[in-house]
């Protein structure tokens, strides 16, 4: 797995700060970005954007897409804006050579069979206590990238265990709700976590406790 | 459109017969389950007794119970099962469920587009990939083989 140097020379891209900046602008957009909105974001020319964010799409970190953006279609519509988004890969490196999903895959496999579901729903929850505070800022210390949808609403746009929730969905998404719930606290709190799955986010949602 | 339909059939015992106190909420969620399944994208045909209920008893061992359903595709069924209001029902099992230990709890095989499962088929196909681990005519999700077409055109 340190061979596989695919891997690394995407991470390697990822070197230049104006380009690292330019995929930080396109992770936490709620959804695609185009090159102007790079460019204004970062204070830098549209075609020096352009030229990052294409090079990360060459490096496999970003996706390209293509839409209108005025909402209008036929003649007179203009060309699609070339739009970017964080791509479905996955890119680690580790020197030297651990495979920890790969435990978590037999750890998660063996909570499953054994049924004791529980046990880990209390340890998460445990450990989300431990990590209190502000529940935006610990939602985003722990990757989640949260996003607020409505006045009422937060969604968590990354799953941090992904690829391990999408092999045992139950018991991950699971965790992930015992572990946002620890997080956030008892009833005193600001927000309820609660499972609402849909793709590309965390299964897990926060909706504002109602105050009266 | 493909020329091949995924099957899926579950299994699972019961922690206490369904008129239990402890099994309401599983009980209830069962019709609500259903009517989501029967509304869901790709959801083709699912097993049901008479009054429409899809999970059916072993007449053997009425603790045990099954469901079998046919989808168009595995997104499809994926979709159902894990991005829908049917996940938290899953989060939930073992408050109903005994655990599986070993045994295999879900089985998925591909059959040709308007042919039907039946439940002996099912619990073969639950039997081959508990003897033999995944293969072409029973798997899972976390090892999907393609359909039969598919794998000719390749």
């Amino acid at each position: 797995m340190t061979e596989d140097l695919r891997d690394l020379d995407a991470l390697a891209s990822l070197t230049d700060q104006v380009r690292r900046r330019a995929y930080a602008v396109v992770a936490d957009g709620t959804g695609p970005v185009g090159r102007d909105e790079v460019a204004e974001a970062l204070g830098i020319g549209r075609t020096l954007a352009a030229f990052h964010l294409d090079k990360l799409v060459a490096a496999g970190l970003l996706e390209v897409s293509y839409a209108r953006r005025s909402g209008k279609t036929g003649p007179g519509a203009g060309r699609p804006a070339k739009l970017y988004q964080v791509g479905a890969a996955e890119h680690a490196v580790s020197v030297p050579p651990r495979a920890y999903l790969g435990a978590a895959e037999l750890l998660a496999e063996a909570i499953e069979q054994a049924g004791v579901e529980e046990a880990l729903y209390k340890v998460a929850q445990r450990h989300g206590r431990r990590l209190r505070k502000d529940a935006t800022v610990a939602l985003t210390e722990q990757g989640y990238s949260p996003a607020a949808a409505g006045p009422d609403r937060i969604e968590l746009r990354n799953c941090p265990f992904h690829r391990l929730a999408e092999q045992f969905p139950p018991l991950i998404c699971g965790m992930n709700l015992a572990m946002i719930t620890g997080l956030l606290g008892d009833s005193d709190g600001d927000w309820t976590a609660r499972m609402d799955p849909a793709p590309g986010r965390c299964c897990v949602t926060l909706s504002k406790n109602q105050s009266d | 459109m493909t020329s091949f339909h995924l099957a899926q059939m579950n299994t699972a015992r019961l922690r206490a017969p369904l008129e239990d106190p402890s099994m309401i909420e599983f009980a209830e969620g069962v019709a609500v389950m259903n009517a989501l399944a029967d509304r869901s994208p790709g959801f083709v045909w699912r097993l049901a007794d008479e009054t429409g209920d899809g999970t059916i008893a072993a007449p053997a061992d009425p603790s045990r119970i099954f469901t079998l359903s046919v989808w168009e595709t595995p997104e499809h069924l994926r979709a159902y099962a894990y991005q829908s209001q049917h996940l938290e029902y899953l989060r939930r099992r073992r408050d109903w469920f005994l655990p599986n230990g070993h045994q295999a709890a879900l089985v998925l095989w591909w059959l040709p587009a308007g042919q039907l499962p039946t439940l002996r088929q099912g619990i073969s196909r639950l039997g081959r990939l508990q003897a033999a681990g995944p293969a072409p005519d029973a798997f899972t999700f976390r090892e999907m083989f393609p359909a039969p077409e598919l794998a000719h055109r390749d």
